[in-house]
């Protein structure tokens, strides 16, 4: 005996398809218009397509006078360092918190939630003046130093939440079967948190690969990142093929990674992205 | 080499508690022996393991393998096996991985640890699943892992904390016989963790009594039961059922039954202790020999629970299922002296 499936309006069939739509077009089409630009020198409103199609914008920011190359290369370097440090430092502070009863652990994560809950400017010039005293400021290492707190942050919160996934007692175990404190991290917990750090690893790098402020105002100017190229690019020279080429070259690494971290993403670590537990 | 376990005057508190978990914990465990230590749930039991083990760090005493303090060694140099109540395999190593664990950690030759991964799973009758993952094995499968990866290693000591309660009974008791074979091969001084009476006797030589963090009493299981050393060990083991009021003196007890022989070192008031399988239904008088009514039978199907009145004292006694007593009888019941013993009140 079946039972008849009972049918649904049209309306109700087409809701989801049409929301996945919308909003597919909101996050994407601002990209759009800018896959179009970096292709023309000339395109007036209100004609739906450029009048003319141009490699002169690419030419202009591949070219030896953008410093395109030398920017990615700087973000990229600053970047891997910065996802590196906030990974360990995320993954020993995520241990912490998810193994060990802390005294005012809703605290601590709650002061790790700072560097997005307080406006960046008003951190980013207290810091300035710090590193300007410290010496750390116009240097690469300043500009690292200054990006790992918001960095740093996310992983421990991910982190934390890959950690309370993993049960302490098989390290105890190890631990009782002859492994030191390291070993037993290394052989028992490390193999459980690989899709974790993989995850961490990418949103430090993002973090850091998007930064403009603090890089502007620690790097004073002497460290140009990617972000620092586009905006000088936007801003000085109204190049707006040129700018768009940039901007399209800013986007392209972090949707590599995504799809490279696909699988982690995907898999079943995804709950413990975001606050965990 | 496996060694002795000596653990002295041991105290814990737990941080912010009240109660103390341990109080002078004396315990002497010689080299190849096994013992169990028995308590109720929340008698220190575990915390005793986890501080021999180096998990936990006393407040006081001392813990000596082979006579040498090792409250100042980690966990991973006093060379020990330990097997928890869950099995703890570690999920993402096969299981030849798994018992070869302990010997890759103290750098043991890779031919060696082959075979005594394979020696040993033929011990805990596993053959063949070496290649197999954790995940893929039955609870009871993942303990006898379990015991095979504490032993690999050969280590001085085997901890077991309440290794068999998480398996179903059946299994349990196969799992007990395992490890008595497992000792008898392997000579490991053994402290066994358990609230289970049945499994402590039958797995220990010796059996610790811990109650409310005290050590009641250590003894052989025979001697625990019939020499009980305080109220509280008898009533834990089951022997407090018969439980009356009177004098000690050199080889007699004098109660409301009757001035009864009996053999004891205590003196001056207590309480006389006879379980109820150990009184028997007697056909003639003699010393220890007393009167008695019979006030209820009930019929547990493999014996009979009886009730008896004598001199205003209730008598618990079981008998044989076929024993053909019925309420209002007249019986004597002899108290065989072996049988009886006193502890304070």
């Amino acid at each position: 005996m079946t039972a008849p499936v009972p049918r649904r309006p049209l309306g109700t069939v087409l809701t989801r398809p049409a929301v996945v739509l919308l909003a597919g077009l909101w996050v994407a089409g601002p990209l759009l218009p800018l896959a179009v630009q970096a292709f023309t020198d000339q395109w007036f409103y209100p004609d739906l397509l450029p009048a003319r199609w141009s490699l002169s914008g690419w030419r202009q920011a591949l070219g030896p006078q953008s410093g395109l190359a030398e920017a990615v290369a700087t973000s990229i370097g600053i970047g891997v360092a910065v996802a590196a440090c906030a990974t360990v430092l995320g993954t020993a502070a995520g241990r912490a918190l998810a193994w060990h009863r802390l005294p005012g652990r809703r605290l601590m994560e709650l002061v790790l939630l700072t560097p997005v809950l307080v406006p960046p400017f008003a951190v980013a010039m207290g810091a300035q003046i710090v590193y300007l005293r410290a010496g750390l400021a116009d240097s690469v290492t300043g500009v690292v130093l200054a990006q790992l707190p918001a960095a740093a942050a996310y992983t421990t919160l991910l982190m934390s939440g890959v950690w309370a996934g993993v049960d302490p007692a098989l390290e105890r175990q190890g631990r009782t079967l002859g492994a030191g404190p390291w070993r037993a991290f290394r052989e028992i917990s490390l193999p459980r948190l690989h899709g974790g750090l993989v995850v961490a690893a990418m949103f430090a790098f993002l973090v850091s690969w998007s930064d403009y402020l603090m890089t502007l105002l620690i790097g004073g100017g002497v460290v140009t990142t990617v972000p620092l190229l586009l905006f000088a690019t936007a801003a000085g020279s109204g190049n707006q093929a040129a700018t768009a080429a940039i901007a399209l070259v800013a986007v392209v690494p972090p949707l590599l990674l995504t799809a490279l971290a696909a699988r982690q993403l995907a898999g079943g670590d995804t709950a413990l992205l975001g606050v965990g537990r | 080499m496996t060694s002795g376990v000596s653990i002295e005057t041991l105290d814990h508190t737990y941080p912010g508690a009240t109660a103390p978990t341990l109080r002078q914990v004396t315990l002497d465990v010689p080299a190849g022996t096994r013992t169990a230590v028995l308590g109720p749930s929340g008698s220190g039991k575990s915390t005793l393991l986890s501080i021999v083990a180096g998990l936990t760090a006393p407040t006081g005493g001392d813990v000596r393998l082979a006579g040498r303090s090792v409250l100042r060694l980690p966990p991973h140099r006093r060379d020990l096996g330990v097997v928890f109540q869950r099995p703890l395999l570690f999920p993402h190593l096969t299981v030849a991985e798994n018992i070869a664990f302990g010997m890759r950690m103290r750098g043991t030759d890779r031919v060696v640890v082959r075979h005594r991964v394979a020696e040993l799973l033929d011990a805990v009758a596993l053959p063949g699943f070496t290649d197999r993952r954790s995940t893929e094995l039955s609870g009871g499968q993942q303990q006898r892992v379990a015991l095979a990866r504490a032993l690999a290693a050969r280590p001085a000591v085997l901890l077991l904390d309440e290794p068999f309660s998480a398996l179903d009974p059946q299994l349990r008791g196969d799992m007990r016989t395992l490890l008595t074979d497992l000792h008898r091969r392997e000579g490991t001084t053994t402290l066994f963790v358990t609230h289970d009476r049945d499994e402590a006797t039958d797995v220990a030589d010796h059996v610790a009594v811990l109650v409310d963090g005290d050590l009641a009493q250590h003894a052989p299981p025979a001697q625990l039961f019939r020499r009980p050393a305080s109220l509280a060990v008898a009533r834990f083991l089951g022997g407090a059922a018969n439980a009356i009021a009177g004098t000690a003196h050199p080889g007699r007890f004098d109660c409301a039954l009757g001035s009864l022989r009996l053999d004891t070192p205590h003196r001056g008031p207590g309480l006389l202790l006879v379980r109820p399988r150990a009184i028997v239904v007697a056909d003639q008088d003699g010393p220890n020999v007393v009167p008695a009514t019979v006030t209820a039978v009930t019929d547990r199907g493999t014996h009979l629970d009886v009730q008896a009145a004598s001199a205003d004292v209730i008598l618990h006694l079981t008998t044989g299922p076929a024993t053909p007593l019925r309420p209002g009888d007249e019986v004597s019941l002899w108290l065989p002296p072996t049988q009886l013993s006193v502890v304070g009140r």
